[in-house]
């Protein structure tokens, strides 16, 4: 699925495909959402053309002030805000999704592109591989 | 693009949330407990046969029989066997697997 790191070397450069991760799951309740993350952080180290996409209780991945200290996890959601230096920047989140959970852009740790149903579906169209979580 | 779904729609949103994010024109495949949505007399019908507006719709026969449901199929969901579930593959040139 990925192009090896030599190829990458190559004057050519590699073969650069479009990925879209959607994830559709709060944190804490489950793995999916961590491991998710893990998986975009991989892909940047591929030189992918990565997009994030937040979507039903996904959203909840990004809400701003989570404190996981009386939990004892690990709060991951700082990473989100790092993606940016791994040159991770198309964060996108369906408004919908927002709204039903009574949410707004304010509501978010990180800068991302609120888009609708429709936006989305174009978006995920367009991609090479997409990988749910 | 092919959109392949495997909950049931009575246990979860993934079917929902595809309905809503598939474009139109896009395949939608049900496996394992995702079939219980190509069936008739139940609440998603109407949601379903909505988005077969748009949508193509396709569910695996071998998880239809296995549960029982292979007589209640609602009409415009074309039932395939493994054989067309590779095709579907073949023919779309991206999907995504709903979890």
């Amino acid at each position: 699925m990925f192009t090896s790191s030599e190829d990458m070397d190559t004057d050519e450069g590699g073969v650069v495909k479009k990925f879209m991760f959607v994830n559709r799951k709060a944190p804490y309740g489950t793995i999916y959402a961590l491991e998710g993350l893990e998986v975009v952080l991989i892909s940047a180290a591929f030189e992918q053309d990565v997009s994030l996409a937040f979507v039903d209780d996904g959203v909840y991945e990004l809400k701003k002030g989570q404190d996981t200290k009386a939990l004892g996890q690990e709060n991951f959601s700082p990473t989100y805000r790092a993606l940016e230096g791994y040159d991770i920047e198309k964060l996108y989140v369906e408004r919908e999704s927002l709204e039903a959970r009574g949410l707004t852009e304010d509501d978010l740790l990180v800068d991302v592109q609120v888009v609708s149903s429709a936006e989305l579906a174009d978006l995920m169209v367009e991609q090479d591989v997409v990988i749910s979580f | 693009m092919l959109h392949i779904v495997n909950k049931s729609p009575f246990e979860r949103n993934s079917l929902e949330s595809c309905l809503r994010l598939a474009k139109q024109g896009s395949a939608v495949l049900l496996i394992e407990d995702a079939v219980y949505g190509a069936t008739k007399g139940g609440s998603v019908e109407t949601q379903v046969r909505g988005a077969m507006a748009n949508l193509k719709v396709y569910a695996l026969g071998a998880d239809l029989q296995a549960r029982g449901v292979a007589d209640r199929v609602m009409d415009g969901v074309t039932v395939v066997d493994y054989g067309g579930f590779v095709d579907l593959v073949a023919e779309h040139s991206n999907l995504q697997s709903w979890l």
